[in-house]
């Protein structure tokens, strides 16, 4: 692991003049960080931890939305009453993910931030664009079970490994950041990115940019909701599929809006706004749900070992839609 | 080098340690606590489990450094003064949820927490609270077993 | 030797709590890396980034800049090695030219090590191995067995404990007779052991004595002391080796692997104490089960009695060592058959050598011939235990038809299915669902191996009552601790909290690897042995005291229960252990016990555990996610001294069937020659969670040849068959018959 040296301010000001340093990295809960630095993939010369900042606790406002500290643990933020009664999506996709320790420690902010778990972005003795910028990838002809099936790039096929943020995209979380130029918001649509030529950039966040808070707008979404995670074991592992599913249903049924995100399919938590469009104003079927997972894979591109994700990708969609409207919590 | 104080099973130690030394070194390597375990080192296994401030973490993924200041109680610090096991200790005893015992002390120190956190209720619910703590020897049913009696008491 | 098996009484046959509890409960239980030494170093490994070539330069300045580092050690300044091949040669090595670690600049497998660094911290060692610098000349590899197949071969010499298959009868004939055929070919990926404790060694160096205690993890004390001593030429009595408690083996620890050899490495070129611990990464850098490639095909009459069998293996080795296990044999022992056709052929890939895994031949080899079976029945229209009842045998027709020692498999099938309601199977694939998820029953049988091999205990009996029995050899988790301490309480009649177990340590009487379920056997024999003698010593002194209430009575005339000697049927005639020992003026009593194979019985008689197990899996039918939602396995093993430990293993062993069939690949790719996933977030073995419902019967199995104390051993049986029975559930659920493990959710979809 790389020497470095250790801050811990108490004021975020000190913590925004601090990571101007030259490769300073801001630490929360450290559990992506410090693995990927025991890797040596990761090499910061200044550790900011932000632990000391005052980034906690969770807040509902009066029209509904709820601001979730930077700093709140995965733990905290999945069993809290009032996630798991206005955003209970955003519960269970936390609770699909990694294992109680781990949950303990990591933080919301922290989460946005995790990176690959591309076999070749870990493993030093191989090349990866992400890992170093121009040595190519190992990933494209290699072993690629886990890889992307949408979106990717000549230069990378990694997928984003999160189970939080794909509900936060299913929830339009915005994504509150802070720097020394100020605040700014960043959609979560727009907060993660696709890989193109630059797949060493995982997001839009500037580096010196501290995550303050997550907002999660109000929502109509707390009743008919799923996430449905597809993995190789049935816990303590990544995703090779997962579908956040919510829906606004009419009294008769018809679908008023709906939302759609899946992850394990590509750099990013894959949000795709048209199909929400198909199913809206519809009643939900089975025809429907097929047209729609259809429609959200029909670009999708596999290699040797993930040809199975588009096929695999569309069930999991079609059974988590169904689920959604069947297993509809009534308050 | 930096100097932290961490309460260790009761008691306060301080320790001058390079900032990149896990939780988990600086228990093993430091403070001779070797009943806490490294089994992967990256968070992959549970071996390392502690409870840091009444929550169970794996040691293996923080700095000693962060953790200034909290309290921690590791495998060593269960039993009462008097020798007397806790009842997880005993019930693993009872219902043989170890062989080679390696990942014992992080079964342990997490069945602890998941006790204290109070989320699992069924059987399934012990089991996925559970599954970040690996067993190569295969003693999940036993696990089980032992976990469902403590939480009896 | 008959009368040395234990009879069930207050400890034998009791599920008495694991003797090591205690300590494993609090965290007191020392393994390799726990033991703390005087200016300690630690050394971290650096593996080569290539599967082949040659080392052409280091670049050490960087590493040896770090804060703390002490030394770089590769081949270019080692200190001397062996020169003879054979000094390598520890007890598991198969022969070849025997890895020889920083021998010269060669790099022969993936991953190999090719220096170690040392420093005064762990960290400072690790990131000095990131900074040193290697240069390299690369050559071709290959590690794909299904190309390196093209070249198979016959190896001339055999490794130890393999057997090379014998075919019978016509094979051709019987098949072109049959009128019921299947031809498969199945596939096993290499496995990695990944027992939890890291491969580690804390060699603490008495400078005064240039001496050496080796804190080592290792399933054979004797075996490491012994390659250390050969290997660095060493004076015997200069290295002590001692494992207390090992954090698993599975087999991965009846070699010595390259973290001893290095830290005795720099131990001996810094006159210091060094630990090296591997990383989980370099865990899969060394032996593991190999990758085979199996044809099979079967033939059988309408009835389904046998005609034919063919069996062929294509099995991984490495470049450098002919590692060979019993794969196919299994196919010409389990059933009545007369003509079987067997092959083991090796193909060398740029790998490590393989190395003995949890029943090593056994589990690969049976999985394929049960799911064979499974198709033969389905071909039959057949209950597939049905087929295996109509082809019961109870004669080893490998080897002139010589009976088993005992064989209760009909009582397993029977008390198996019974539990299990297999009945109750509908027979028909995709006929039984739960909801969503389609529910399939599979069944498949397995057999190991009841070995017993040659050891030695002493019993030390003192006059304050209290009995240590000692031996080096070690517990892996498996029980031994637990079973000796039984034993040796129960022949002398004493309290267990009386004895005190010491083992795992060079300095006490020898004893062979912990593997082959041949512990318990063989330590319990020794055991038994040496107590029994202790008794009769006690004897000879009570009988030669004045007045002595044993004056006129044999040996065989007394018992010893509740401390105490006396006479059966008059407990009147009495006398304390204790008081024995002060009253004939001893303070202690030291008796060996040796056992050795019974070499008629083993000629004479097949020595086998046999299992029935039955699964059910639930697979959803959309995703194809696989749950096995219940496991229940009959075994017979002879003698079971503790039901709790004993129920413990074949746990485990299930766990591992469920996990070969389901999780367990090292994902090598072959354009790097690079294992992949070569950690345990993506190297699956199974969680809390993927485990439900196991129910464990233990058949009664009266054996007085299969060893002295009529125990077979419980390691490896467990996991046998078990991976076939999921495999072939999982056809019954899906209708999809996947031949190429592990069985993931792309192939059902």
């Amino acid at each position: 692991m790389n020497p470095f040296s250790y801050h811990r301010p108490t004021e975020t000001k000190d913590a925004l003049s601090q990571i101007q340093k030259a490769n300073a990295k801001f630490i929360g809960g450290g559990t992506n960080l410090i693995d990927l630095m025991k890797e040596y993939v990761e090499k910061p010369s200044e550790l900011i931890d932000v632990n000391a900042l005052n980034l906690r606790g969770v807040k509902t406002h009066a029209d509904g939305s709820i601001d979730i500290g930077a700093l709140v643990s995965n733990a905290d933020c999945a069993y809290h009453a009032d996630i798991q009664t206005h955003a209970p999506l955003l519960s269970a996709a936390i609770l699909a993910g990694a294992s109680p320790q781990l949950r303990n420690m990591a933080t919301c902010g922290g989460n946005l931030l995790q990176r690959t778990r591309c076999y070749y972005f870990y493993d030093k003795a191989t090349k990866c664009n992400k890992r170093e910028p121009g040595s190519g990838c190992d990933a494209i002809e290699g072993f690629n079970r886990i890889h992307a099936v949408l979106g990717q790039s000549s230069s990378c096929i990694a997928v984003h490994p999160s189970d939080m943020c794909v509900a936060l995209a299913a929830l339009n979380a915005e994504i509150h950041v802070r720097s020394p130029r100020g605040e700014r918001v960043i959609s979560i649509l727009e907060f993660h990115r696709l890989p193109e030529s630059t797949p060493e950039q995982d997001t839009n966040l500037h580096p010196d940019e501290l995550i303050t808070m997550i907002r999660l707008p109000a929502n109509p979404y707390a009743t008919h909701f799923n996430y449905l995670k597809v993995r190789d074991r049935s816990s303590y592992a990544f995703a090779l599929v997962s579908a956040a599913v919510a829906f606004d249903l009419e009294d008769g049924g018809t679908i008023k809006s709906a939302r759609l995100a899946m992850g394990g399919v590509a750099h990013k938590p894959w949000r795709d706004l048209e199909a929400e469009r198909m199913l809206t104003g519809k009643r939900p079927s089975k025809d429907l749900f097929a047209t729609v997972a259809k429609h959200v894979f029909a670009k999708a591109r596999g290699y040797k070992h993930n040809q199975f994700k588009v096929q695999l990708g569309e069930r999991v969609l079609v059974r988590s839609m169904t689920e959604a409207i069947e297993k509809g919590v009534k308050r | 080098m930096n100097d932290i104080a961490l309460t260790i099973n009761g008691q306060k130690k301080n320790l001058t340690l390079a900032p990149w030394t896990t939780l988990l070194d600086a228990l093993r390597e430091h403070l001779d606590l070797t009943g806490t375990k490294k089994g992967c080192d990256h968070g992959q296994c549970g071996a390392c489990t502690v409870i840091c401030d009444g929550q169970r973490i794996n040691s293996c993924l923080t700095f000693a450094v962060m953790k200034d200041g909290s309290e921690v109680t590791t495998i060593e610090g269960l039993a009462k003064a008097g020798g007397e096991l806790h009842p997880v200790q005993q019930a693993f005893i009872k219902h043989d949820a170890f062989q080679c015992g390696y990942c014992t002390p992080g079964q342990i120190c997490s069945g602890v927490g998941l006790i204290k956190e109070g989320h699992a209720k069924t059987d399934d619910e012990i089991r996925e609270l559970m599954s970040g703590n690996i067993c190569r020897c295969g003693a999940y049913p036993n696990i089980l077993a032992a976990l469902k009696e403590a939480m009896s008491k | 030797m008959s009368d040395l098996i234990p009879q069930p009484g207050r400890y034998v046959g009791q599920p008495v709590d694991r003797y090591d509890g205690p300590v494993k409960v609090t965290g007191e239980a020392k393994y390799a890396a726990d033991y703390a030494a005087d200016g300690l170093l630690y050394g971290f490994v650096v593996n080569a980034e290539i599967p082949k070539g040659r080392i052409t330069s280091f670049e050490t300045s960087k590493a040896l800049k770090v804060d703390g580092v002490v030394d770089i050690i590769t081949h270019e300044n080692r200190p001397s090695l062996a020169w003879f091949n054979s000094k390598y040669a520890d007890q598991d090595a198969p022969p070849g030219n025997h890895f020889k670690p920083l021998k010269d600049d060669e790099i022969r497998c993936q991953s190999q090590p090719i220096a170690l660094v040392v420093a005064k911290t762990f960290e400072a060692a690790r990131l000095g191995a990131r900074l040193l610098e290697i240069s390299y000349h690369a050559e071709p590899f290959e590690t794909n067995l299904e190309v390196a197949q093209k070249d198979a071969y016959e190896p001339r010499s055999k490794k130890s404990g393999f057997e090379k298959p014998s075919s019978r009868g016509n094979f051709d004939k019987g098949y072109e007779r049959a009128s019921k055929k299947i031809e498969s070919r199945y596939m096993t990926p290499p496995e990695t052991h990944n027992p939890m404790e890291l491969f580690a060694s804390t060699v603490v160096f008495d400078k005064k004595n240039e001496s050496w205690i080796v804190y080592d993890k290792t399933q054979g004390t004797v075996n490491s002391h012994d390659y250390l001593v050969n290997v660095f030429g060493l004076k015997k009595d200069k290295v002590r080796v001692v494992t207390k408690y090992m954090g698993g083996g599975f087999g991965s620890g009846l070699r010595p692997q390259y973290q001893l050899c290095l830290a005795m490495m720099a131990s001996l070129k810094l006159k210091a104490s060094v630990r090296v611990v591997l990383t989980r990464q370099q865990m899969f850098s060394f032996g593991h089960r190999p990758a085979a490639l199996m044809d099979l095909r079967l033939g059988a009459n309408d009835q389904g009695e046998l005609q034919a069998i063919e069996h062929k293996v294509v099995q991984e080795t490495s470049r450098f060592e002919d590692y060979e296990e019993n794969i196919v044999n299994w196919s010409g022992l389990a059933y009545k058959c007369e003509n079987v056709s067997l092959e083991h052929k090796l193909a060398q890939l740029d790998l490590f050598t393989p190395l003995d895994m949890r029943a090593p031949g056994a589990t690969t080899g049976l999985f394929a011939l049960e799911c064979a079976m499974d198709e033969l029945a389905t071909a039959l229209e057949m209950d597939p235990l049905e087929l295996r009842k109509r082809n019961y045998t109870d004669k080893d027709q490998a080897h002139r038809d010589r009976p088993f020692s005992s064989k209760e498999l009909m009582a397993c099938y029977d008390q198996a299915a019974e539990k299990f309601g297999w009945s109750k199977r509908s027979a028909k694939p995709r006929s039984m669902r739960n909801g969503k998820k389609l529910v399939g029953w599979g069944f498949a049988g397995g057999i190991w191996d009841a070995f017993h091999q040659k050891a030695q205990a002493k019993a030390i009996f003192k006059d304050d009552g209290r009995l240590t029995i000692q031996s080096a050899v070690t517990d892996i988790g498996t029980g031994t601790y637990t079973i000796l301490a039984q034993l040796a309480a129960e022949t002398l009649g004493i309290d267990i909290k009386d004895v005190t177990i010491e083992i795992g340590d060079t300095d006490l009487p020898p004893a062979p690897l912990q593997g082959g379920s041949w512990t318990a056997s063989t330590l319990g024999t020794a055991t038994q042995i040496s107590c029994r003698a202790v008794c009769e010593k006690l004897f000879t002194l009570a009988k030669k005291l004045p007045d002595s209430p044993f004056a006129n009575v044999k040996f065989e005339d007394v018992c010893f229960a509740s401390g105490s000697m006396h006479v059966k049927g008059d407990p009147s005639r009495t006398l304390e252990l204790q008081k024995i020992m002060k009253l004939a003026g001893e303070s202690k009593l030291e008796e060996d016990g040796k056992t050795s194979p019974g070499l008629l019985d083993m000629i004479r008689f097949a020595k086998n555990t046999h299992s029935a197990v039955f699964a059910e899996v639930e697979v959803d039918e959309d995703y194809g996610m696989v749950e096995v939602k219940r496991v229940v396995i009959a075994v017979a093993a002879g003698r079971i001294l503790n039901p709790k430990t004993a129920r413990s293993q074949i746990l485990g062993g299930v766990v591992w069937g469920i996990s070969q069939a389901l999780h367990e690949e090292s994902v090598v790719d072959h354009r790097l020659g690079r294992i992949m996933n070569h950690n345990l977030a993506e190297y699956h073995v199974p969680v809390n969670r993927d485990i439900h419902d196991i129910e464990v019967i233990f058949v009664r199995e009266d054996d007085t040849h299969a060893s002295p104390i009529g125990v077979k051993g419980l390691g490896e049986i467990g996991i046998v068959g078990t991976g076939a029975a999921v495999a072939n559930a999982i056809y019954h659920a899906t209708g999809k018959r996947v031949r190429e493990l592990p069985i993931q959710l792309d192939d059902l979809l």
